[in-house]
């Protein structure tokens, strides 16, 4: 693992990203799968990583809450600081607190066989935020709430999350990564499962959550990046190739490659 | 930048984009030949000329009924960006700009009926020399819009001034005439509605370049240009 020195921590320290990376690589056994990424995830706002199928989106945002960790073979190099403290390396966050602060929503919904009350509850359970029921129970109130669930759900709270429709279970999701206070969630294809509904939805709350958390979010569909990010990260073959505000991405990106996949003439 | 204009993976949205295109590219031979007429009704002091540019302004309008069509349906069910999003900006902005191009020759041509009626202006020599260079401008403009050429879009654009400033002058020679000659006001009054409808036609060119500048390079060309007020000079 290359670690950069301390002068460069030091110096990032000065900038008011909430999540810097430097010179991320990442490996899966003999194979580069990044290439060096610098990108820095501004607080309140949402970053949107585009790019085509396995150009790395998902395995960079993974470096961001140390899921690689999880997966068989991967080795990551480079840094990651969340408020500029080390998530590799000596010194680095304990993975489990720094999953805390920076959740994750997957693709496809994946509540635990459980009821809705308990999936919301989960994180907050083990990482035993709360003594009281009262306290627990509010929590999980408050964070289906913020989801948009809660009027759905509140009078079947106990009912397995499982029977829920794929937008629900999607918005019951991010209930769950946000009922602990995560400071950053991470999304990889939030809403590729769901209908122009449930996706309106989920991109309003995306929309509403940005007041408090950093977001960021891999989708494939250009309008989507355009419709909820600030900031848009343009990834190809490993490499970060372009990033820069929405907006200017998607009227006068400045790099071809770029122009091309976001205009449908390769990807 | 060379990605514009480049083929899509989808070809049906190629087709499209080549549609609103071609239908720009009708408009703007349409504009073309309606002020090229208006300037030969002038020249010869030809009415029946002059009467077929006024019934020549339907098939402008028309193509940009089409144009606002097509762009609709482009924005609508293919979401265009980048290169392709300023295309369809631009041919919307274009087709506004030769739609008024159209109108202006037109209502220079309801004038030379007028003209036709009082006795010859020596100024209208000035006046068709002053039509033909913005005839010359606009031919150019269109050749860059649809050839991606931006640096004959910003040629053309810097050559507006001198229009102004032909306005200018021609509107000194014509006023001098009005001043000598009351008898000649009826018919001088008219040359210098046609004058400033040249001077409108040098400001649509002028329109077509910035878009043209904007769509090839992605940066506004700047908007700074001189004003020359044709009432400066102590008329
Ligand atoms: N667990 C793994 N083991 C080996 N190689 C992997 C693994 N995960 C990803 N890769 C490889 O790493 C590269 C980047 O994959 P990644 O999943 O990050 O791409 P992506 O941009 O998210 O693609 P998609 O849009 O299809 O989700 C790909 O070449 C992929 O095959
Ligand atoms: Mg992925």
């Amino acid at each position: 693992m290359t670690m950069l020195d301390a002068p460069t921590l030091a110096e990032n320290l000065a900038t008011d990203a909430k999540i810097l990376a430097r010179g991320v690589t990442v490996h899966y056994g003999a194979k580069q799968a990044l290439n060096g990424i610098d990108l820095d995830i501004a607080g309140n706002r949402v970053t949107a990583l585009i790019g085509p199928s396995g150009c790395g989106k998902s395995t960079f945002l993974r470096c961001l809450n140390r899921m690689n960790d999880t997966v068989a073979g991967a080795r990551v190099g480079g840094m990651v600081t969340l408020d500029g403290e080390p998530l590799y390396g000596p010194g680095a966050l304990d993975p489990v607190l720094l999953r805390m602060r920076v959740g994750m929503v997957f693709q496809k919904p994946n509540p635990f066989p459980k009821s809705i009350y308990d999936n919301v509850a989960f994180g907050p359970r083990i990482h035993g935020l709360f003594a009281r029921k009262a306290d627990l129970d509010e929590a999980v109130e408050r964070a289906l709430e913020r989801a948009g669930l809660w009027h759905e759900v509140k009078d079947r709270l106990h009912d397995r999350a499982t029977g829920l429709s794929g937008g629900q279970q999607q918005r019951l999701c991010i209930a769950r990564a946000i009922a602990v206070d995560p400071e950053v969630i991470l999304m990889d294809e939030p809403c590729s499962a769901l209908d122009p509904i449930a996706t309106a939805r989920v991109e309003e709350l995306i929309d509403e959550l940005r007041d408090n958390f950093a977001i960021v979010i891999v989708t494939h569909s250009m309008q989507q990046a355009a419709r909820v990010s600030q900031q848009t990260a343009f990834f190809h073959l490993g490499n970060l190739v372009e990033v820069g505000p929405t907006e200017r991405i998607f009227t006068a990106p400045e790099h071809q490659l770029t122009q091309g996949y976001i205009t449908g003439r390769f990807g | 930048m060379p990605t514009v204009g480049d083929d899509h993976i989808v070809k049906s949205y190629d087709a499209q984009l080549k549609t609103l295109r071609d239908i720009l590219a009708r408009m703007g031979g349409l504009a073309e030949a309606q002020l090229d007429m208006a300037l030969a009704a002038l020249e010869a002091r030809d009415s029946e000329t002059a009467m077929k540019v006024k019934a020549g302004d339907a098939a402008v309008d028309a193509c940009e009924q089409q144009v606002n069509e097509q762009t609709l349906r482009l924005l609508a069910l293919r979401a265009p960006l980048a290169d392709d999003l300023r295309q369809v900006v631009a041919a919307l902005k274009v087709a506004g700009n030769l739609e008024r191009v159209a109108d202006h020759a037109a209502s220079a041509a309801r004038r030379t009926v007028i003209l036709n009626d009082n006795p010859a202006m020596a100024p209208t020599r000035s006046l068709v020399r002053m039509g033909r260079k913005v005839q010359v401008m606009l031919h150019e403009v269109l050749g860059a819009y649809l050839a991606y050429d931006a640096d004959t879009a910003l040629a053309v654009h810097g050559r507006d001034q001198e229009i102004d400033e032909m306005h200018a002058s021609l509107f000194r020679e014509i006023l001098t005439y009005m001043m000598e000659d009351a008898r000649t006001i009826t018919a001088a009054s008219q040359l210098m509605f046609v004058a400033k409808t040249f001077e409108r036609i040098g400001d649509h060119a002028t329109n077509i370049a910035e878009m043209t500048y904007f769509l090839v390079t992605a940066r506004p060309l700047d908007r700074h240009r001189p004003r020359r007020d044709v009432f400066d000079g102590g008329v």
